[in-house]
């Protein structure tokens, strides 16, 4: 049977072997890195791929279907435009600031990528806080956006940069307390326990209507910190031109919407792992046939399924939900999302402390 | 009470968000639903509204006559003077003069395709027609005679 585990020790036993400790470790960082930045660039084209073809469909329209078959290399191709072009510097920007703002966004990205355990035992870094690591990391990005908006010295930028942090801040707390739900019914933050919390059935079932209401919550939530629609006010492209990337062009420009499907990956795939058992397969309480049939899928599918599964619910969103204004943003977190999380916190701090939950 | 409304505005809210996933999901997961035409490719099967107003053209029948009095109201009633009516008088064998069109000249670069003509035309001798593939290296191929070459107007026409 396929998996990624053995590949993974196959590799590290051979450069054990062949090289001394510490020149195996360091060979085994360069291929992980190498790893994270070619998952990033795979992801970044099929992302958008994916993207624009569910938008098509929901629109009623086709989509991409000139380059390639089906429209196949369409992001491929628009990837080596942004290349070719030139990647202009606003006169008056902060160079230093302005240069520096896309890597700080793609770098939080690489940063969560750490704790994500994309199949059995297939895991950069299994850090004992993973949950609390990402909550606190993924807060960072809004350090990049700020520095953007600051840096290109130009009203829209600055606003569309004041609007992600007042959004990211705001919606943190509801995103929070969902990731909370699932670590207070599993009694961990380490994502590699979360997910063998799951051996018998996700969360989400087990965790009855409290755990789907921290799932709905968790996908508004991150949402709006991915500064996707219906909550894009950072971009705002009706109102702010671009937002915090106005002044941004090629290569730049294109590491700042890579980030952003990075991102939707990164969340879903933590979305995945709370909530629907991460690499776990589909098992059922004690039907054994059933479990062990579902054991035959690779756990790497199971993830990727499941991810990709959260992603299109993501895109499903974006493409029927009208836009928010920013105070109404701010009136849906204040007035319904935080209340209705702190009580559901309530309800399955209850749930898990009487066992109810199977 | 306040909670009642609170509990209702979130229902609202969601039940009327589902609704509209439920129309894009309808959409997502049937794609006959699909209204992009293809246009250079489906060119022999594509299928044009009939109320598409591409260009003035005059109908004409299998004895090469059509109902133009040459009355001039579609002249009158264009507004960017995109037709001009030359008229002509024919001698009829019983030696009676009558008014005739000698030339209905259209000019398409003119014409915003506003159906005041057609409006206007009291014998419907003039109609719209679904062609859009107008576009022509020089500009004088946009001027055109609309009735042809040796037409005449049908008999009882007034």
């Amino acid at each position: 049977m396929f998996s990624l585990e053995g590949i993974t020790t196959n590799v590290q036993d051979w450069l054990f072997m062949k090289f001394n400790p510490t020149l195996a470790l360091a060979m085994e960082c360069v291929i992980v890195i190498l790893l994270a930045i070619s998952l990033f660039a795979i992801l970044g084209l099929v992302l958008v791929l994916m993207e624009r073809k569910v938008a098509a469909h929901i629109q009623i329209r086709l989509g991409p279907n000139r380059v390639g078959p089906g429209g196949m290399f369409q992001t491929v191709a628009d990837t080596l435009k942004l290349i070719m072009k030139e990647g202009l510097v606003p006169d008056l920007a902060d160079k230093f600031l302005f240069n520096l703002a896309p890597f700080v966004v793609m770098m939080v990205g690489m940063l969560l990528l750490a704790p994500i355990a994309f199949a059995k035992n297939f895991q950069i870094w299994d850090i004992n806080i993973g949950v609390l690591y990402i909550s606190s990391v993924s807060s960072l990005s809004v350090i990049g956006i700020l520095m953007a908006g600051w840096a290109s010295n130009n009203k829209y930028s600055l606003l569309g940069a004041m609007r992600s942090g007042a959004q990211i801040v705001s919606y943190e707390l509801s995103a929070g307390f969902a990731v909370l739900t699932i670590v207070v019914l599993t009694g961990s933050l380490q994502l590699s326990e979360i997910v063998n919390a799951q051996q018998n059935g996700w969360w989400i079932f087990k965790g009855h209507i409290p755990a789907v209401i921290a799932f709905v919550l968790y996908i508004i939530a991150v949402t709006a910190e991915t500064n996707r629609a219906p909550f894009d006010l950072a971009e705002a492209e009706s109102e702010l031109t671009a937002g915090f990337h106005t002044e941004y062009s090629g290569m730049r420009f294109a590491l700042f919407f890579l980030a952003e499907y990075i991102n939707i990956f990164i969340v879903c795939a933590i979305g995945a792992t709370l909530f629907f058992g991460g690499w776990m397969p589909l098992h059922i309480g004690n039907w054994e046939a059933f479990n062990h049939i579902m054991d035959y899928i690779p756990s790497s599918v199971w993830f990727m399924g499941k991810t990709f599964f959260l992603i299109f619910l993501i895109m499903w969103f974006r493409w029927t939900f009208p836009r928010l204004r920013v105070d109404q943003l701010l009136n849906l977190e204040w007035k319904y999302l935080l209340p209705i999380s702190l009580f559901n916190l309530l309800l399955v701090a209850v749930i898990a402390i009487l066992g109810w939950h199977f | 009470m306040f909670l009642k409304d609170y509990i209702s505005d979130v229902v609202n809210g969601v039940s009327s968000l589902l609704k509209g996933m439920r129309k894009t999901g309808y959409y997502f997961t049937h794609p006959k639903e699909i209204i992009t035409e293809q246009y250079p490719d489906n060119r022999a099967t594509l299928l044009l509204s009939e109320r598409f107003k591409g260009e003035v053209v005059m109908p004409h029948d299998a004895n090469n006559e059509h109902t133009c009095t040459g009355c001039t109201a579609c002249e009158l009633a264009c507004p960017n003077g995109t037709i001009k009516v030359v008229t002509k008088f024919e001698v009829s064998p019983e030696g009676k003069k009558k008014k005739a069109i000698d030339a209905l000249v259209y000019r398409l670069e003119l014409c915003t395709m506003c159906n005041l003509c057609i409006v206007a035309c009291p014998s419907d001798a003039i109609k719209m027609a679904p062609n859009f593939e107008h576009s022509v290296f020089d500009r004088t191929k946009l001027t055109k005679v609309l009735n042809q070459p040796g037409s005449k107007i049908r008999e009882g026409i007034e």
